[in-house]
């Protein structure tokens, strides 16, 4: 019960989210959103909640990391800290690129 | 863009060889538009036939430039057997449509360098000033 309650009342940290030039018109001409969640998943969940237009640019129709997306905590990849279970704090900044590549 | 920039941009090429290479170009964003900066990167794909610009040396960029008052305008790459000019593979995965996207060719003896817009799959060549 006292856990649930802790739980209940917990807020949610507040990150910083830098968008790429082409991801700005999605999300009301912004450079950088603040989104809450206690990892990217949750982050991302909030972006889509106060931005919809940003889902299809952050997320493939299976709910995995976009896969020509970049994700950046700080100034680490999270494909190498857990992708969309990467844990973030209040003091972090994720970064969000669009991968280049072509052929 | 200036001389040295296109060396860099080739000279890049030519060591990746027989691999595609790549890097990004810095400036101001606008019609007419000057690199300012030039960043060779690694190709994570390691291929002779497509490229990725490795993800954190594109992050190291974009902050250099952030912090030099410049932005990311593009990228370029080699083809290293086929003319210098957008592949389907580039077009479908071309991000921006703000961006040049210079494409080096190395099939003949001298490299070819040509600058490309694409939006919205039209490719259209931009005219690149040397000086």
């Amino acid at each position: 019960m006292t856990t649930q309650l802790v739980n209940f009342w917990r807020i949610p940290v507040s990150v910083a989210v830098r968008l790429p030039n082409i991801l700005r018109p999605a999300a009301g001409g912004n450079t950088t959103v603040q989104a809450a969640g206690d990892n990217v998943g949750e982050v991302f969940d909030d972006l889509v909640r106060q931005h919809p237009a940003l889902r299809d640019q952050l997320l493939g129709a299976d709910g995995e990391l976009h896969r020509h997306l970049n994700v950046f905590l700080n100034d680490d990849d999270i494909r190498y800290l857990g992708r969309l279970d990467a844990k973030v704090g209040d003091t972090d900044t994720l970064t969000l690129m669009p991968a280049v590549a072509g052929g | 863009m200036s001389r040295s920039a296109v060396e860099a941009m080739v000279a890049h090429c030519l060591d990746g060889y027989p691999l595609e290479a790549c890097g990004l170009l810095a400036g101001q964003p606008g019609e007419r538009t000057e690199v300012e900066r030039v960043y060779p990167t690694a190709n994570s794909a390691a291929s002779a036939r497509l490229y990725t610009v490795e993800p954190r040396a594109l992050l190291r960029a974009d902050r250099d430039a952030t912090g030099a008052g410049l932005e990311l305008i593009g990228v370029w790459h080699s083809h290293t057997h086929t003319e210098a000019y957008p592949s389907p593979t580039d077009v479908a995965q071309a991000p921006d449509p703000a961006w040049h996207y210079v494409v080096v060719s190395l099939r003949d003896t001298e490299p070819v360098l040509r600058s490309y817009s694409i939006v919205d799959g039209k490719i259209a060549e931009e005219r690149v000033v040397v000086q």
